[in-house]
């Protein structure tokens, strides 16, 4: 596969200057690729203070790496001149959490949408412009004679994000970074984004990055899964398989914590000591201090990758008779992309993704 | 016949705008069990969160609590004068607000917070008996004793919230009303500050009503869930019921929205939008959205009445 | 892909009519930023209808016989030198204002730019503008602007007071209008428009100005302010145009000729009320605009 948007390596450490002594460490040795031939979803599972919204940082090239790279079509982001900068901006796309920030309160929501269009120069006239612009909404499902024209505070929460995703649309980009999209959306509104997220990756090809908390929409729309434990891999591989079995502790341990909107209670009663913050120098897997099954060598090195099965990567001594994984060739376990289709509505568990077994 | 030890009774909480008065709560009814674990489920707009407030007196101009009864162990609430009102706070029916963690004093450390709590509703003890009665509620709610001599931003954002509940359990209330605890936190740390939770009120044989928005969170803990909509209360069933038979129709799809960790399916949004509250729509404020809607749902409110052995709806269809 | 359907919550595009009723309920709320126009408004048809109704060439030295209390003939009187003190002060407010205003608009200029430029660009050039903001900053002012103004040989202008006086008047404006744009500098909506590919002084002029085109207003009316009151300042101790009529002279040839001691009441009161007239116009205009500026202050709706 030819890669197109590439991290390789990726390690950011903040702080440890002349007047921060302490340094954290926020992402260590991370490497992902996304395939440049056929559009995918991968989902990034964390939780505060894992790293996700730093790798977001990154692969927007927002924020430059410690150590490592991102590359987009092969060229360091760091090397790149302004015209592959022009193509970078225009290919990767972002919808950022919070809906009320991104908006300018001085414009009309218009803004967002007419900037983009007129830097990128996607029409030639402001007639073209503006049919550009109502074909990108109504694909999100809004209607823009209720939506342009308007402030962002005569919105609600769930128009103003999806108007951000026809933002995201108009530049018809190939990868979108979809950093947690719903977790500030009301309940009855994320399954609408979602579905529209969705469907750019079925019916336009484009794939993307979601990166969230929330395990259960991970697990809907992502078909690989990275979970992320305080800046390292904890688990990767295809989300079925880590999502039913999951195999590092951390994966269990999060999994049996969330609370599942069900008639029957799963909640068992157990009670983990509460994480301190990592930094650097702190030798060893970073979930040994809560790990109940750690031991001597989890407090000297960190675990490399181990392959437990082709889709599957976990990060933990428990499984060291697997072979063993260069972190740069994590995204070998991913299964290949081939998005689930989206079925008609009907009773669930019709989803017939293509994945291998376990 | 189990005694209720909150019952409210046709509650009405009006916000006076430059634009009209909006009905952010109308004509609520409901009751609270002893030791009973009720949810309050609702979109942002719904209602619940000034619910919570009227239930402790605690809406403040533009807002006015129009109408309706509070009645707590029997006491009506709404007769007390507001110096009686503030004894009741806390030591009677205490709120862990939302965001509570967050508004925990900076330069004051835990202890003197507690110690604080218990001052103001006249508790007047020695300071090494106010000491072990911190030093209890911390145990109790999971967490070290020397966290009392620490200032909140030593503390994690779940270890602040247990300290929280600790200020809120302080002097053994009856009720514990929780409005999104747990919002800001991590998955595995929500859990246990629910567990912390359930075991306070466990001893405490008290009730608790948790306000909130996460189906997920309600279906754990509650035993019985109400769910609002556009500030009217659309359905109260146990919580077994709310998840595999849901009367109301905004009930039904909002279920069917959650996605699932079980299987892989198609995403069922509910379309539309929530009203604006000072712009309802005439007769049942859901039926523009209802799948199910008839033209009685246009023009007349239906009535929350029983639908079933423990459960009410507002639903012309039931 | 789903359809909306029919949206019951369609909100009504902000619209024209009722404009003026608004303006009114604001103006009973913001009460300051009435009663501030209201005095400044005054101050303009003072000079304005004076300047119709006045000869104003009587400002000058030797116009009228000297020393006359108020009388129907020179209703504010005259000085010692024979100048009319309606005139004299219907000609010389306009020129203070002036100064003020181009002392104040040309401060606020300069700090502005260098304040953005500071803010968004950080780094270097930042520590650079903020350290000579500083060490300006701890320099006494009036000292300095007395040091130019009397190393200037010839006579001085009014347009030339203006200059000196904005030569200082940057520093403040920078420093706090840097502050400002360095909280909205973290927005996202900031970010966004880095995404979506325009430049520094694009963001500049078209993300974060308008945002803070009240705070630029009051930091304006402020340095206006401050401006009147330095060059009145340096004209009270001589320094100012020596020719020229305006409110600073007129009090400076008042401490000349003692006016106060000799019972010339009429002389020093004019100048006088008018100055509190502009400050108190311009201190309400501030404080209105403050509350516009900064939405914490307002009152509750």
């Amino acid at each position: 596969m030819t890669p197109l948007l590439e991290a390789r390596n990726l390690t950011k450490i903040f702080g440890g200057g002349v007047f921060e002594r302490k340094q954290t460490v926020a992402l260590e040795d991370f490497s992902i690729s996304i395939d440049g031939d056929r559009p995918s979803v991968t989902a990034v599972v964390g939780e505060s203070g894992s790293g996700k919204t730093t790798l977001a940082r990154l692969l927007l090239g927002l924020v430059t790496p410690t150590r490592g790279q991102v590359l987009y079509n092969g060229r360091d982001l760091r090397t790149m001149g302004a015209p592959d900068w022009k193509v970078f901006r225009h290919d990767v796309q972002v919808i950022f959490q919070d809906p009320y920030e991104v908006y300018n309160p001085f414009y009309r929501v218009d803004h967002v949408l007419t900037t983009p269009v007129a830097k990128f120069k996607l029409a030639a006239t402001k007639a073209a412009a503006r049919t550009v612009i109502e074909d990108a909404l109504r694909a999100v499902g809004l209607r823009p004679e209720e939506t342009l024209g308007r402030f962002p505070h005569q919105l609600s929460g769930g128009q103003r994000q999806r108007v951000m995703v026809a933002r995201a649309l108009l530049l018809k980009p190939r990868v979108i970074l979809a950093d947690e999209p719903v977790s500030m959306v009301d309940a009855s509104m994320r399954a609408t984004i979602l579905a529209s997220l969705r469907a750019m990756t079925v019916e336009r090809g484009i794939s993307i990055i979601y990166i969230t908390h929330d395990l259960a929409t991970a697990y809907q729309i992502g078909q690989n899964i990275v979970v992320l434990y305080r800046g390292s891999v904890a688990e990767a591989g295809d989300v079925e398989c880590v999502v039913k079995h999951p195999q590092h502790p951390y994966t269990q341990l999060l999994i049996s914590s969330i609370p599942v909107a069900s008639a029957e209670r799963t909640w068992t009663t157990e009670m983990v000591a509460d994480p301190a913050i990592r930094v650097t120098g702190q030798d060893g897997c970073t979930f040994a201090d809560r790990c109940p099954s750690a031991t001597s060598p989890c407090l000297q090195t960190p675990p490399p990758l181990f392959r437990t099965a082709p889709h599957r990567a976990v990060a933990c001594y428990l499984y060291q008779s697997a072979p063993a994984l260069r972190r740069e060739e994590m995204v070998a376990v991913f299964a290949a992309p081939v998005p689930p289709k989206a079925e008609p509505s009907g009773p669930p568990g019709s989803g017939e993704a293509q994945h291998a077994g376990v | 016949m189990i005694a209720d030890v909150l019952r409210v009774q046709g509650l009405v909480v009006h916000y006076h705008t430059p634009l009209g008065a909006v009905r952010a709560a109308d004509n609520i009814t409901f009751g609270l069990r002893v030791e009973e674990r009720l949810g309050l489920v609702g979109e942002s707009g719904s209602g619940k969160s000034t619910l919570a407030l009227a239930i402790l007196r605690m809406i403040k101009p533009p807002g006015r609590i129009e109408g309706g009864e509070i009645w707590l162990d029997g006491l009506n609430l709404m007769t007390l004068s507001e110096e009686e009102m503030r004894q009741v706070r806390l030591a009677r029916i205490a709120m862990i607000p939302q965001g509570s963690m967050n508004s925990l004093n900076p330069v004051m450390r835990i202890r003197a917070q507690i110690a604080d709590a218990l001052r103001d509703h006249g508790v007047r003890l020695p300071k090494r008996e106010v000491d072990e009665r911190i030093r209890d509620l911390l145990h109790s709610v999971g967490l070290r004793p020397d966290v009392a001599s620490m200032f909140p931003h030593e503390l994690s954002g779940g270890m602040k919230q247990r300290a929280c509940i600790a200020i809120a359990i302080s002097l053994r209330p009856r009720v514990i009303i929780a409005d999104e605890p747990t919002s800001a936190l991590d998955v595995v740390v929500q859990k246990q500050v629910m567990e912390t939770l359930a075991r306070v009120q466990k001893e405490l044989e008290a009730s608790v009503i948790l306000v909130g928005h996460d189906m997920g969170l309600v279906a754990q803990f509650v035993d019985r869930v109400g769910i609002m909509y556009a500030g009217k209360l659309v359905e109260v069933s146990p919580v077994r019921d709310v998840f595999t038979q849901p009367l109301h129709p905004y009930t039904r799809l909002l279920i069917a929205s959650l996605p699932s960790l079980q299987h892989k399916g198609s995403f069922q949004g509910i379309p539309g939008l929530p009203p604006l509250l000072r712009d309802l729509p005439s007769g049942c404020a859901f039926h523009p959205r209802c799948p199910h809607a008839v033209d009685r749902c246009r023009t007349e409110v239906p009535r929350f009445k029983e639908a079933g052995t423990a459960s009410w709806a507002a639903c012309h269809l039931l | 892909m789903e359809r909306a359907p029919a949206s019951t919550r369609i909100m009504p595009a902000v619209s024209r009519p009722g404009r003026l009723a608004a303006a009114m309920r604001y103006g009973r709320r913001n009460l300051s930023l009435v009663v501030g126009i209201v005095l400044l408004l005054a101050l303009v048809l003072f000079v304005g209808i004076g300047h119709v109704l006045v000869d104003v060439s009587k400002a000058r030295p030797l116009s009228a016989p000297a020393l006359q209390p108020p009388s129907l003939e020179y209703p504010f009187g005259t000085d010692r030198q024979g100048r009319d003190l309606l005139a004299t002060m219907v000609a010389g407010t306009p020129l203070t204002l002036r100064i003020g205003f181009i002392a104040g608009f040309l401060g606020v200029g300069i700090g502005s730019i260098l304040a953005f430029v500071a803010a968004y660009y950080r780094g270097t050039l930042d520590a650079l503008i903020r350290g000579i903001a500083d060490i300006g900053l701890t320099v006494p002012g009036l000292l300095v602007l007395i040091i130019i103004a009397v190393s200037i040989k010839e006579g001085l202008t009014v347009d030339q007071m203006a200059v000196i006086v904005a030569s200082l008047a940057w520093l403040n404006p920078t420093r706090t209008i840097r502050a400002q744009v360095l909280t909205l500098r973290e927005r996202s909506y900031v970010e966004v428009a880095r995404l979506s590919g325009m430049s520094g002084p694009e963001i500049i002029v078209k993300e974060l100005m308008p945002n803070l085109l009240p705070y630029l207003g009051a930091t304006l009316v402020n340095a206006v302010s401050n401006a009147i009151l330095a060059s009145i300042g340096l004209e009270v101790l001589g320094l100012g145009p020596i020719e020229s009529p305006t409110l600073g002279m007129t009090l400076y040839w008042v401490n000349y000729n003692a006016a106060l001691i000799n019972g010339w009441w009429w002389w020093w009161t004019a100048p006088i009320v008018i100055i509190l007239v502009v400050f108190l116009g311009l201190f309400f205009l501030t404080v209105g605009l403050d509350e516009i500026a900064n939405p914490r202050l307002r009152r509750a709706v």
